[in-house]
């Protein structure tokens, strides 16, 4: 594999005795979109920081294109950094804010006009570069504040947050130009987020934290359909999750045992005797009789409440143990789903393969 | 909007107030500074522009330059030793900022006066500035400090350095933290940062710090009288001997609205500035 961009080995750091980041290592590869994704409080935006130059570690090294950059001060380093609240300079247009980067580097003055105006162009501001922040909109003032990292062509742009002060539809817009505009510039994108949906739209790669430490790396699909742990698979989208017993491992299968029923799931690894089987609610099929499941593995149910959603409909059930089990369809004319009646009994299965066995019980 | 009885009763104690202690002893000012002056009145009705015409006069016009001199020297220094000194107080720790702040303040709480003829203690020839220095070796003679130039400005800027300090504070403390850190990110080193976003950000402190330590400057005419030996004649002392001394009501009179032009002329500078920075 090539040499990554950008390596954080090992990086320790404690903020008022409390360790925000332990033993951290991460590798940024040229040209990708990656995102941190985690709650806040898992040290996500520390590690931004830490990119930038705003906060000193503790220990561990920062290593950009082999060269250690720990002691390089922020105005120092080939990273620009969108900030969360954008902070634009409010005494300073459009136009001038987007040259303040340029200026430092003392560029001709020709050289500015031409690098300003064709960022503003990008992000479709031109015809406002003489007026001042606050006469703009927060999805303008968005636009600027990326205006006037990128038309430095970082080597790698941090975004921190940046679409979470937007509201819901202008966020999805500017998910779609900002994955547009990464692809055409080629710059490395370091993104920020506690939105799940917003880094499986727009990631390549997604490192999802938890406390200070890694859970996963992978693509949008892999931590989606293959999480490496309980944290991974309750943090991102619906889960149906199971604590089961290892009754018998066998050639390829395992035999789980869950409150009296018997399930059996294809697997090569070992598994620890108290696994958790974990199932996605749109993975789960409903059915009225026991003859139509096609799956030795069902569970029954009480149907508790239909939630329609437009184009899902959930289904909220619950075991006999009491516990909740959700249950999404795709709406469409002919579907039975709003045809069930509350407190009916329903027969829930999965298609084999569609589980994921996860060696953690919670 | 509708107010409240006493909102709409703090209001007009607030006009009656401005009206009678304020507006109208300079309505009378500004009579008496265009009427002459009697052999037994000390205010004929006559009237006269006499009076301003005779501040053009290169005698009276040296006393205002000398004040403008030494009032903008004092603003510039305080300003100086005041920006870091506000500066590190915006970013001290929070909890330490009250304490830092009551420090600051505490000299206003004994009189100006008393403060200088402290200062007179600290700065002669025998005082405790001399003997610390030739304790410790570092001049082998007592420098003359007091009655010169020095003396008269360590005593202005010691004595108007907190309204320099607490405005500054003010502007510094609203500074976003992140426009700094987007200016470094930006490329922008300390002195980058510091002329294109910390120096325009607190521009309104800086405006204000100036205006309340340059007008009270001009008029604090007794630290150069006791510091300096009243060598130098500012235009507060020229105005105070016209009124107590020489009894020309309407001279002294026309000299304080010159000064009052002065001032209104640097609110106005200031609300410029403010509506600028809102805009």
């Amino acid at each position: 594999m090539t040499q990554p961009l950008l390596s954080l080995r090992n990086i320790q750091k404690t903020y008022n005795g409390i360790d925000v980041l332990r033993g951290f290592y991460l590798e940024i590869q040229q040209g990708e979109f990656l995102t941190l994704l985690g709650p806040s409080g898992c040290g996500k935006t520390t590690v931004l920081r830490l990119i930038g130059g705003f906060e000193g570690s503790d220990g561990g090294e920062i290593v950009m294109d082999g060269v250690r950059i720990n002691d390089l001060p922020p105005h120092e380093r080939t990273v620009n950094t969108v900030f969360q609240s954008y902070a634009l300079f409010p005494h300073m247009d459009v136009f001038e804010n987007v040259a303040f980067g340029l200026r430092m580097k003392k560029l001709g003055e020709a050289q500015i006009q031409s690098a300003v105006a064709e960022a503003l162009e990008m992000v479709q501001l031109g015809a406002h570069e003489r007026k001042r922040p606050s006469q703009l909109s927060g999805g303008q003032q968005q636009r600027v504040a990326i205006a006037r990292a990128v038309v430095n062509k970082p080597r790698i742009l941090l975004l921190d947050e940046s679409l979470s002060a937007l509201d819901y539809k202008l966020r999805k817009q500017m998910q779609i130009e900002l994955k547009t505009l990464q692809r055409r510039l080629g710059i490395t994108f370091l993104f920020v987020t506690h939105d799940q949906e917003e880094a499986l739209s727009m990631s390549d790669r997604i490192v999802v934290m938890h406390e200070g430490r890694i859970e996963q790396v992978g693509t949008p699909k892999e931590i989606y359909e293959e999480p490496k742990t309980l944290f991974v698979a309750n943090f991102i989208g619906e889960a149906n999750t199971f604590t089961c017993n290892l009754i018998e491992q066998r050639q390829g299968e395992v035999l789980l045992g869950y409150e009296g029923r018997t399930f059996c799931v294809k697997t090569t690894k070992t598994p620890s005797a108290r696994l958790t089987l974990l199932i996605r609610p749109e993975d789960l099929r409903v059915e009225r009789r026991l003859e139509d499941v096609k799956s030795p593995n069902y569970f029954e149910a009480v149907l508790e409440q239909v939630i329609y959603k437009g184009t899902t409909i959930d289904l909220l059930l619950r075991l006999d143990n009491a516990r909740e089990i959700m249950a999404s369809e795709f709406y469409n004319e002919d579907s039975d789903a709003l045809l069930y009646q509350e407190g009916e009994r329903l027969y829930l299965y999965w298609v084999d393969g569609w589980e994921v066995l996860l060696d953690e019980a919670e | 909007m509708k107010l409240s009885r006493f909102a709409r009763f703090s209001i007009a104690l607030l006009f009656v107030w401005i009206v009678l202690f304020a507006f109208l002893p300079q309505i009378m000012v500004l009579i008496a500074s265009v009427l002459s002056k009697g052999a037994t009145d000390f205010i004929l009705f006559e009237p006269t522009v006499q009076n301003y015409a005779r501040l053009f006069d290169p005698i009276y016009l040296q006393i205002f330059v000398d004040s403008l001199v030494l009032a903008s020297v004092t603003t510039l220094l305080c300003l100086i030793i005041a920006f870091p000194f506000a500066a590190t107080l915006a970013r001290a720790p929070k909890a330490w900022r009250p304490l830092l702040l009551i420090l600051v303040i505490i000299p206003f709480w004994t009189s100006s006066l008393v403060r200088t003829y402290a200062l007179i203690a600290l700065l002669k020839t025998k005082g405790l500035i001399n003997a610390a220095l030739l304790f410790l070796g570092i001049i082998d003679a007592p420098l003359e400090l007091m009655y010169t130039q020095v003396a008269v400005f360590i005593g202005m800027v010691y004595t108007l350095l907190p309204f320099m300090i607490l405005p500054l504070y003010a502007a510094l403390e609203k500074i976003d933290v992140r426009l700094i850190e987007a200016a470094s990110d930006l490329g922008a080193g300390f002195w980058s940062r510091l002329m294109r976003i910390t120096i325009p950000l607190s521009l309104s402190g800086i405006i204000a710090g100036s205006m309340l330590v340059f007008l009270p400057a001009l008029g604090m005419f007794y630290i150069p009288d006791l510091l300096g030996g009243a060598k130098n004649l500012i235009i507060g002392s020229f105005i105070r001997n016209q009124f107590l001394t020489f009894r020309d009501w309407p001279f002294g009179a026309a000299a304080s609205m010159l000064l009052s032009l002065m001032m209104l002329l640097m609110v106005a500078l200031y609300a410029y500035a403010q509506r600028r920075e809102r805009a």
